[in-house]
């Protein structure tokens, strides 16, 4: 089975963000990148699949130059090799734009299935993966937990609100997107990271791919830190006061301990 | 130019976010002077379609075939542009429910748009729509508009608009049957279910201690417990925590997981992703505990302490100790 993993590198989770100047977007200089987290879990479920029914893994990643280490990291954890679209700009603010680059990417492939995760943790759209699938008119399912390999089909646990699921079965090829925790990740080895250096990474970019320079959809106009709704009362500094405060306010002003 | 609404119905109930879906579409159809219609896809839900004539609306459709007994994206796509190409609204919106999520960008992808997913809240400048969206997890939010002609796409986050705003009046009731050949559904839905019994009830504790990322070990786990334990609330936890095992699915607050309402919530390490807010936003009293003073977490916080949670948290077992 030919399994290709679209992933996303993103400002790591725990980063201090800050708004730049033009307040078009945040500060990209001073952060630190990993990979986007159900995309994580995208790959990790595309390599338990490769070991179950054989095949190959491959990474598809739009990003700039930077991404690169993220494509290592992953080819570390086990794919084969690596389709990096090579983007000017970190941030590519239109799904549908990213979209038609990963299916611009994949032209030659003809893959069996691609997986990715369900949202990317900075945009939070959650829709590349729909998109990708209908421009490449395959069928799809998202926010998957389980999927398993069947004669010509696949049949996948669908996570729905309220802790209720439903299967959902469809031919192959099929797109599907990933929801965190629906497998334990693996660490890369030693022996992985030194592989990944010898595994192919091609590289194309947006001219290339005859994809480059639509107008977006969607115009972010400006971003800005959220305004607060509630006032909060705030314990800062000794945590033993900060915790004596605390309580004292949950027990007299709040009444509820 | 006028506003349509989509909203959701699984044969038997509305989802809760249709109605804060119609009073979105009511009040920005006010603001761009125009009309707001709305539409329910359901096989046979004559009753539903009825429910929504007596909305203060131009139109309620019903969108009804056999082939859409069941939910599919092929299905509900296919249906929609119909209705769409028919009524030709300038905006759709629907509610960010997991259904919605499932079909929507597959919809304006086959219109050559981009439907703005998830959006808080909306503005009109000089008759023109502003979104407002959140990126970074809720760290930062985005005013986006959309650039393209009509239809456009949009959906609505959980409680970003209120249900009961929605405005009462009367709407002639439309069927409308799309035409859909079996052939053209390529996914086959099958059973619904849910795993296991809940043994844990956590919509009916008065006091809940959450957990998230912060907590950063399985082994720091009990630290947090020790702290439920203390203030005799019960112990639930945000989705990674539960995804790594550290505690079981039925003790995850959040829109996969339950909702709370408690006298009071402890977020201890949670950053407050929207998928967790969701689940808890209804509690009278919200408490965060964090280092970070930026979390989304203290935007619904009324008290705060930011720190490191492995020193506050042992300050806050001796002193509920303390004060009994």
């Amino acid at each position: 089975m030919k399994i290709v993993v679209a992933i996303k590198q993103v400002p790591a989770r725990d980063s201090q963000l800050r708004i730049a100047p033009a307040g078009k977007w945040i500060e990209e200089a001073d952060l630190t990148h990993e990979i986007n987290e159900p995309d994580a879990y995208a790959l990790e479920e595309g390599l338990q699949l490769k070991e179950k029914h054989g095949g190959e893994v491959v990474v598809l990643c739009a990003g700039p130059a930077a991404a690169a280490q993220t494509i290592r990291e992953a080819l570390a954890k086990g794919a084969d090799r690596a389709i990096h679209i090579e983007t000017a700009e970190a941030a590519d603010f239109d799904p549908l734009a990213t979209a038609r680059l990963l299916a611009a990417g994949l032209k030659t492939e003809a893959p069996d299935l691609i997986l990715t995760g369900l949202q990317s943790d900075d945009l939070g759209y959650g829709q590349t993966g729909v998109i990708l699938a209908e421009l490449l008119a395959l069928p799809h399912a998202t926010i998957i937990m389980q999927v398993e390999k069947q004669d010509g089909l696949i049949r996948v646990k669908r996570e729905l609100e309220d802790g209720w699921f439903q299967h959902v079965e469809m031919p192959l090829p099929a797109l599907l997107t990933i929801q965190s925790g629906i497998n334990k990740l693996r660490y890369a080895t030693l022996m992985g990271i030194k592989k990944a250096k010898t595994k192919e990474v091609k590289r194309l970019t947006p001219v290339e791919l005859g994809v480059a320079g639509g107008t977006a959809a969607v115009v972010l106009q400006r971003v800005y830190a959220p305004e607060r709704t509630k006032r909060t009362q705030l314990f800062e500094g000794n945590p033993k006061e900060a915790a004596a405060q605390l309580i004292e306010k949950l027990k007299f002003e709040a009444r509820v301990l | 130019m006028s506003v349509l609404a989509v909203l959701e119905n699984n044969g038997q109930v509305w989802h809760r976010m249709s109605w804060e879906t119609l009073a979105a579409a009511q009040q920005i159809a006010r603001e761009l002077n125009t009309t707001a219609s709305a539409a329910v896809v359901r096989t046979g839900g004559r009753a539903f379609a009825d429910e929504l004539g007596r909305k203060q609306l131009e139109k309620a459709y019903l969108v009804d075939h056999a082939a859409l007994e069941n939910y599919t994206p092929d299905g509900y796509t296919l249906a929609l542009r119909q209705l769409i190409a028919q009524v030709k609204p300038s905006l759709v919106l629907f509610p960010h429910t997991y259904q919605v999520r499932d079909f929507l960008p597959k919809l304006a992808t086959a219109l050559g748009r981009v439907a703005v997913t998830d959006v808080i809240a909306h503005r009109v400048e000089n008759g023109q729509l502003i979104l407002v969206r959140q990126l970074f997890q809720g760290k930062v939010n985005a005013d986006v508009r959309f650039a393209t002609d009509a239809p456009n796409f949009a959906s609505l986050q959980a409680g970003a608009y209120r249900a009961d705003q929605v405005a009462d009046g009367s709407a002639s009731v439309e069927a409308f049957a799309p035409t859909i050949s079996a052939s053209e559904i390529r996914t086959r839905p099958l059973d619904l279910f849910r795993e296991a019994q809940r043994a844990v009830d956590l919509s009916a504790a008065e006091l809940i201690v959450s957990v998230g990322r912060g907590i950063k070990e399985a082994d720091q786990i009990p630290l947090v417990q020790k702290l439920a334990a203390a203030l005799g609330a019960e112990l639930a936890a945000s989705r990674p925590i539960c995804d790594a095992g550290w505690l079981p699915m039925e003790r995850q607050v959040g829109s996969s997981g339950q909702t709370v309402a408690p006298k009071m919530y402890m977020a201890v390490g949670i950053s407050g992703a929207i998928q967790h807010l969701v689940g808890m936003k209804g509690s009278r009293i919200v408490v965060a505990i964090n280092k970070d003073p930026n979390a989304p977490i203290f935007e619904v916080a009324d008290y705060g302490i930011v720190g490191d949670l492995f020193q506050v948290v042992p300050e806050l077992i001796a002193a509920v100790e303390k004060s009994k």
